[in-house]
């Protein structure tokens, strides 16, 4: 009976696993197509607009397309790694999906080190994206691999730091807990409290994701596609695939920490993550905003800002909230 | 595991730890075919060496063998992106040569089209160097404009890209009223459009970033580097063909020749945007001053086939006949040499014709300015990081079809 229980559980977590799985992806694809039609239509052209209705089926055919391309293998590439690297990307981004709370009680695994396993993840995903520079035998992977590393090191503390403040505020890492410390109320939201950090929490989130203005990994009119530029097929929509997802992730990590998580301002019955979504995607779009109006940074002016800027910033901002909460206490 | 052949760069002893890279000539940033080898410690350039010569088509030596007419066609290939200033500028060169005059309506409809060319060749300058630093909308703004410039094209001489549009002693066809009307609603339009670009980068803080002491060059360098255009006058030098050696009709008409101070990329990017207002307000006093008459010129040689009322096209004589007229008629050609500058987009294009009398050049020589700003890519990459390389590469305003010739 005991064995035919837990049998039964872990059927019911694969399948929750199946269902996540499934909507994230589709939610990837339609992240793309989102992405461009905003950007279409900022840049005074329609995006995409000939498969389905109003291009409707494009990431779908996107997907079949990369699907069936070849895959090709550089001849001096290091195999394995070559071959490894954008499913290290992929399935990190994917396994810190476990810990996000869509809605009251709809976690994977509402695990109590939540915020820190979803830093871990991000952090180990950007291997993949230096195995890839590296595996790839490439000058251009390899310059893009590095600047990727030099990023993420430098912005992941700032990513932290930035958190800190969140943490002492609400006494938790559990992302759950997080957002119901900040209570249902508007101004509850962290975002009023702690604005400083929600500020370096974003710009390094643009970073982290390899986002304009930081997407010097793979800005390509310098390093033609930066670390992805030998990969091809369906191994390059993985590498794809990471970074929406990483969006995603970021965005409901800062939906959680500063934006009230699933609160609004009525609750929705028959689908409770309504609100968690609309902040999420509310968030990728001024992602996608600042792709469609800004440049790029050159590469020694990003460390700049990530190491005389924003960590400064942030140990600032957890002195200044430990000070608040002696004096308030 | 078996290896291949790696292609391996030579490394002298001592730079075993310099950083081999080279950019191009399959690049998305560098304007075509240009291939830079760099030696990079990190990512600053200590070395950059510029090698051209992917889309050479050996204009000049099929000069040679071609008439003065044939020729023509040729220049729309060099800069492809103001092909109507090249033609401009060989007519007007051609002309100097063989001593045939230009009627007043010609010579307003040349300098109309060379500034339309420049703002098309401009527009494409920011789009494209907009897009190197990373700002993707102004690509898409310019495109919008640019379009409706090629379209203008399209409409007066039925090409948008390789137009072909001036003939020796004029022009080949004349302008439309729906022409004129229609430029002057894109004359009207067109300041507005300036500073919606402007709007996203001129003052916005990373573009200010990537742009201000970069690639900087002093009068003196500039000069010594022969760079020419809005290149040079980023760097405050006053040199402009049209206003100093004036050709077609730039005596005439009033504007002015706007200069930078610093001379790095941002000065020469603020120079080039007021170099559009300025063209914007040339194209406006050639709409209102555009004179009547003839667009070809009574001597000009019957070698150019120009829509004279009346004239008949004989069923086995289209050009073929010209073409066998023009090379009996030695008369008409003269021998001696000749240089004459114009001013393109991209600088100061000069073609230079030695002829010994026959009906064709004995050497025809481009003096590209392309060429001569890659030739300074060298001297302002030295030091700068490869993300600034591209910037300079965009803000040099290279086309390589000019280039390499």
């Amino acid at each position: 009976m005991q064995i035919l229980i837990s049998i039964l559980q872990i059927i019911i977590v694969l399948v929750q696993i199946g269902v996540l799985v499934g909507v994230v992806l589709l939610h990837v694809a339609y992240a793309t197509y989102f992405e461009r039609k905003i950007i279409g239509h900022m840049q005074v052209r329609m995006g995409p607009m000939i498969v389905g209705w109003h291009g409707l089926l494009q990431p779908i055919a996107d997907g079949i397309k990369s699907f069936f391309k070849e895959d090709i293998v550089p001849e001096q590439a290091d195999k394995p790694l070559f071959l490894a690297a954008p499913i290290v990307c992929l399935v990190a981004m994917m396994v810190s999906l476990a810990v996000l709370p869509f809605a009251k009680g709809w976690a994977l695994s509402d695990i109590n080190i939540g915020l820190l396993f979803v830093f871990a993840m991000s952090s180990l995903a950007s291997y993949g994206i230096i195995l890839a520079g590296w595996a790839s035998n490439s000058k251009f992977t390899l310059l893009g691999g590095m600047r990727s590393m030099a990023q993420v090191i430098s912005y992941e503390i700032s990513l932290g730091l930035s958190l800190v403040g969140v943490m002492m505020l609400s006494g938790s890492l559990n992302l759950t807990e997080i957002v119901e410390a900040q209570g249902s109320s508007f101004f509850g939201m962290y975002l009023f409290t702690q604005p400083v950090a929600f500020f370096v929490f974003f710009i390094a989130m643009l970073a982290e994701t390899n986002r304009v203005p930081f997407d010097l990994p793979e800005a390509e009119t310098e390093l033609v596609s930066g670390y992805c530029t030998e990969y091809s097929g369906m191994r390059y929509a993985m590498f794809f695939m990471a970074e929406y997802i990483g969006m995603f992730v970021m965005a409901s990590i800062g939906v959680v920490c500063f934006m009230g998580g699933w609160n609004g301002p009525f609750n929705v019955p028959f689908l409770p993550p309504i609100w968690f979504i609309l902040k999420v995607y509310l968030i990728i779009f001024l992602f996608i905003w600042i792709r469609a109006t800004i440049p790029r940074y050159r590469y020694d002016q990003l460390m700049a800002i990530g190491w005389k800027l924003l960590i400064p910033l942030a140990l600032g901002n957890i002195f200044l909230t430990g000070l608040a909460k002696i004096v308030i206490n | 595991m078996n290896k291949a052949t790696t292609f391996n760069i030579p490394v002298s002893a001592g730079d075993e730890d310099h950083y081999r890279l080279r950019m191009g000539p399959q690049h998305p940033a560098t304007h075509g075919v240009l291939r830079v080898d760099l030696d990079l410690d990190g990512e600053t350039i200590l070395e950059c060496d510029p090698r051209v010569g992917y889309l050479h088509r050996g204009f000049e030596k099929l000069a040679e063998h071609r008439t003065y007419v044939q020729n023509l066609v040729l220049t729309d290939r060099l800069d492809y992106m103001s092909a109507m200033a090249n033609n401009v500028g060989y007519s007007e060169a051609v002309e100097k040569l063989l001593a045939i005059g230009v009627p007043l309506r010609a010579k307003y409809l040349r300098t109309m089209v060379c500034e339309m060319a420049r703002l098309a060749s401009h527009l494409l300058w920011l789009a494209t160097h907009a897009l190197d630093i990373g700002a993707m909308t102004v690509f898409l703004y310019c495109f919008r404009e640019r379009e409706e410039l090629l379209e203008l094209f399209a409409e007066l001489c039925g090409a948008r890209l390789t137009t072909t549009y001036t003939r020796l002693g004029g022009v080949r066809q004349d302008v439309t009223h729906s022409f004129m009307m229609r430029l002057e609603r894109f004359v009207d339009a067109f300041p507005a459009c300036i500073e919606e670009y402007e709007t996203l980068i001129d003052t916005n803080r990373i573009w200010l970033k990537r742009t201000v002491n970069v690639g900087t060059v002093s009068a003196e360098d500039a000069v010594s580097l022969c760079l020419t255009g809005g290149s040079l006058r980023g760097s405050g030098v006053d040199y402009d063909v049209r206003k100093h050696f004036p050709y077609a009709a730039y005596d005439r008409l009033d504007f002015e020749i706007p200069l930078g101070e610093t001379g790095d990329t941002y000065a020469r990017y603020r120079c080039r945007m007021e170099e559009m207002r300025q063209s914007n307000y040339i194209l406006r006093q050639c709409i209102e001053q555009m004179p009547p008459g003839p667009i070809v010129g009574d001597d000009a040689p019957d070698l150019v086939m120009p829509n004279k009322p009346g004239r008949k096209v004989e069923v086995d004589t289209p050009a073929r006949q010209a073409l066998i007229k023009l090379v009996e008629d030695r008369d008409t050609f003269m021998e001696g040499d000749v240089y004459v500058p114009t001013e393109v987009p991209k600088g100061e294009l000069g073609f230079y014709f030695i002829s010994d009398g026959n009906g064709h050049p004995y050497r025809m020589h481009i003096r590209s300015p392309s060429f001569i700003h890659i030739g300074a890519l060298k001297t302002l990459a030295k030091g700068a990081m490869v993300a600034d390389l591209i910037a300079i590469i965009g803000t040099l305003d290279v086309v390589l079809g000019e280039c390499d010739r």
